[in-house]
């Protein structure tokens, strides 16, 4: 079920340089040239791959498939974790208590989510305190999108619509993933995010559609702001992404960045024409040989800024982080020492902590 | 001093008349803590009318390496499955 | 605004029920808007989430209540109208409620505080002779339990947890006592409310509570600080500091374009 502590793991990091971008296409250094027997097992292991087989966490599996799954997942896991941070600046704010109730549950979901794939992570012995101190050490990578302010409650809907569309573009073949922890766990988040992007184009519907000037004004400023960033969402173009390759070959991903990328555009452009607003790319246009829109060249640039953490709120989200985990700490470290003084209630035989009042 | 929480694998049943399945882990310092985070974690939408947790160390897991000489000693047992006996179709209720 | 002599007598008038009904309302929203400022920023993941959950469930009830207040005002004023378009001294949440979270140690006994009442008092209500009330007190009173024996579970941990969490959830308790008066001290309105069975005299409330947290307090060894004298008065719209610049936050989009729709 669990390698447990036996099998911890110690991991190495992933070289700085890594495209780290699309949450289903982490890359990995090129696996090393297996010993002798290794290249046997390896053979085994991709022949289960390739007959669809789920990789379950105590089966042997290349130490490359591990690193890689461990890096993606917790990228993952972090991207839903730091992804609070910009939708969570509107919960105070929201301008209804229905508006208000949907942003706290799908804030919510988001921790959820992340849990869901901490989880993951720790079944290829990696534990969630590592993986946090990477994140607040800086050394761990997230979707670059949550380094972007939520400037105007229009952005709440523009996440909502965009980013959320996007992951799902990119979180659907991950349903399909080999490693059956982080599929399963998918499954689950696939089935929870439905509602998100639907509740992200239902603001942009009111606002767009039924609202005022101002508020018509504040969701295509949204748009402006957000469609770039969204795009970048899918990674690299795999011209230049040179993970892909073995990523697909072990069914982690099942689609390259562009692939994604189109398909998210192909969705969103129709999208976008029915509430009336206008996409900022003046070279989009559809193409009829190709039954795709053709857009304009993305300005990666940015992308690798905001990455070596040069986005706009790179400082702060991870700021945020620290300040939570820091602040928190004395109650974490209060929970445990009550719970070594009581021990029995680590294992629930004994009374709980408040238990006799709790009815 | 500690501050990191046991980790617990979580069992849901979804309605009553189901077994419970495993769902997923989560940490907590206590036994209840665990319920509770469980609950919070797991049955947002209803998923859930029964909760376990267990502490993910006291599970005994058994060995992908030793599924052969586990499982397969299983596999030649045909005489426990009733399509093994064939009865004259004029027999019926059997 | 009927003065507190005038509502001791006779039957319940539509502007009496209203403003009892915006006191349940309004402790519970504020307090949620309190915790949403929670969510993404708790000591560990599990708690953003069961933080998160509670919010849920005082937006759940505030939304109930101010619903049926409004049409109890019949003044065609909705839930968000209420919640939104209201100043301060209209606003007749308990004064406890809209404390800052401070750490999570004030949070909890905050919480604690109020989840005790809150658990009492909607006990009570689902007898209210006001059917509807009664009914949303049903509702709530299941997810108030659960609120308590969250933050009872927590106040437990703190208070017989480390040297540190010990003197901080001390502090917040010492801090926040003196807001627990005005739970617990009935007004005219309050006992207007009881004499006609449409909420339960706060004696009695009083009396439950305190034993709640009596027995709360012991297992987590902690000190009941002694009862403070300043009377607090949220619930007739006068607050502390704090309310003003919670609205201020909260109702700011809905200000600044009146008659909107988002």
């Amino acid at each position: 079920m669990r390698p447990g502590l036996k099998f911890l793991y110690h991991i190495r990091l992933g070289s700085v340089h890594m495209y780290t971008q699309a949450l289903d296409s982490c890359g990995t250094e090129p696996p090393s040239v297996a010993p002798a027997g290794e290249a046997e097992r390896e053979r085994q292991f991709q022949e289960r791959i390739d007959r669809d087989e789920k990789i379950e966490p105590k089966d042997w599996m290349p130490d490359a498939y591990r690193q890689t799954l461990i890096r993606q997942i917790a990228q993952h896991a972090h991207s839903e974790i730091i992804g609070m941070l910009p939708e969570g600046n509107w919960i105070t704010r929201a301008p209804s208590l229905r508006r208000k109730a949907v942003l706290i549950a799908k804030v919510q979901d988001e921790g959820g989510h992340g849990m869901y794939l901490y989880s993951a992570a720790e079944t290829l012995g990696v534990s969630r305190g590592e993986l946090m101190a990477q994140l607040l050490a800086g050394r761990a990578k997230y979707s670059s999108i949550f380094n972007y302010p939520t400037l105007t409650w229009a952005d709440i809907g523009a996440i909502g619509w965009l980013v959320d569309g996007a992951a799902i573009m990119n979180q659907i073949p991950l349903c399909r993933c080999s490693y059956g922890p982080y599929a399963r766990a998918m499954v689950r988040i696939c089935k929870e995010e439905s509602f998100h992007q639907r509740q992200g184009y239902e603001i942009m519907l009111t606002l767009a559609r039924s609202g005022t000037r101002a508020q018509r004004e504040m969701a295509q400023d949204a748009l402006d702001r957000w469609w770039w960033p969204s795009l970048m969402m899918f990674g690299p173009s795999d011209v230049e992404s040179g993970h892909t390759a073995q990523s697909m070959r072990w069914r982690i991903k099942r689609f390259t960045n562009d692939e994604l990328r189109q398909k998210f555009i192909d969705a969103t452009v129709p999208q976008a024409r029915f509430l009336g607003l206008s996409i900022p790319d003046p070279d989009l246009r559809w193409d009829e040989a190709s039954q795709h829109y053709a857009s304009g060249p993305i300005d990666w640039g940015e992308f690798q800024a905001v990455l070596k953490g040069e986005g706009p709120c790179n400082r702060e989200r991870l700021a945020a982080r620290r300040a939570a985990h820091e602040s928190g700490r004395w109650v974490r470290e209060a929970a445990a020492a009550y719970a070594d003084k009581h021990s029995d209630h680590r294992t629930g035989t004994g009374p709980a902590p408040g238990y006799a009042q709790a009815s | 001093m500690n501050e990191d929480w046991a980790l617990y694998e979580v069992f849901i049943r979804a309605r009553s008349g189901l077994e419970h399945k495993h769902v997923g882990s989560l940490h907590a310092a206590d036994a209840r803590m665990a319920l509770e985070h469980a609950r919070d974690t797991y049955t947002r939408r209803q998923e859930g009318v029964s909760i376990w947790v267990v502490r993910s160390i006291d599970i005994l897991a058994s060995d992908p390496e030793e599924a052969g000489e586990l499982f397969e000693p299983a596999r030649d047992k045909v005489y426990r499955h009733p399509t093994f006996y064939s009865i004259p179709e004029e027999v019926k209720n059997i | 605004m009927s003065s507190a002599a005038e509502c001791t007598a006779g039957a319940v008038s539509a502007e009496e029920r209203f403003r009892y009904l915006l006191r349940l309302a309004d402790t519970s929203l504020v307090l949620g808007q309190r915790l949403g400022e929670w969510v993404g920023h708790a000591p560990a993941l599990e708690e953003d989430l069961a933080l998160a959950n509670i919010a849920l469930d005082l937006f759940g009830q505030a939304r109930l209540l101010l619903a049926y207040a409004g049409q109890v005002e019949g003044r065609g004023r909705d839930e968000d109208q209420l919640a939104f378009r209201r100043d301060a001294p209209e606003f007749f949440n308990v004064t406890l409620a809209e404390q800052p979270n401070g750490d999570f140690g004030q949070t909890i006994v905050r919480q604690a505080l109020l989840d005790a009442w809150q658990v009492e008092l909607y006990h009570s209500l689902i007898g209210s002779t006001d059917e509807q009330l009664a009914n949303i007190a049903a509702k709530a009173m299941k997810e108030c339990r659960y609120h308590w024996r969250f933050s009872c579970g927590w106040l437990v941990r703190l208070g017989d947890g480390t040297e540190e969490s010990r003197a901080r959830v001390q502090a917040a308790l010492d801090g926040l006592w003196r807001f627990t008066g005005e739970l617990l001290t009935p007004d005219a309105l309050d006992a207007h409310m009881a004499s006609h069975g449409i909420a339960p005299p706060l004696a009695l409330i009083r009396s439950r509570w305190e034993a709640r947290l009596a027995a709360a307090l012991e297992e987590a060894t902690l000190r009941q600080p002694p009862p403070a004298y300043f009377p607090w008065h949220g619930k007739r719209g006068v607050h502390s500091e704090h309310l003003g610049h919670l609205l201020t936050e909260m109702q700011h989009l809905q200000r600044l374009h009146p008659g909107a729709t988002w």
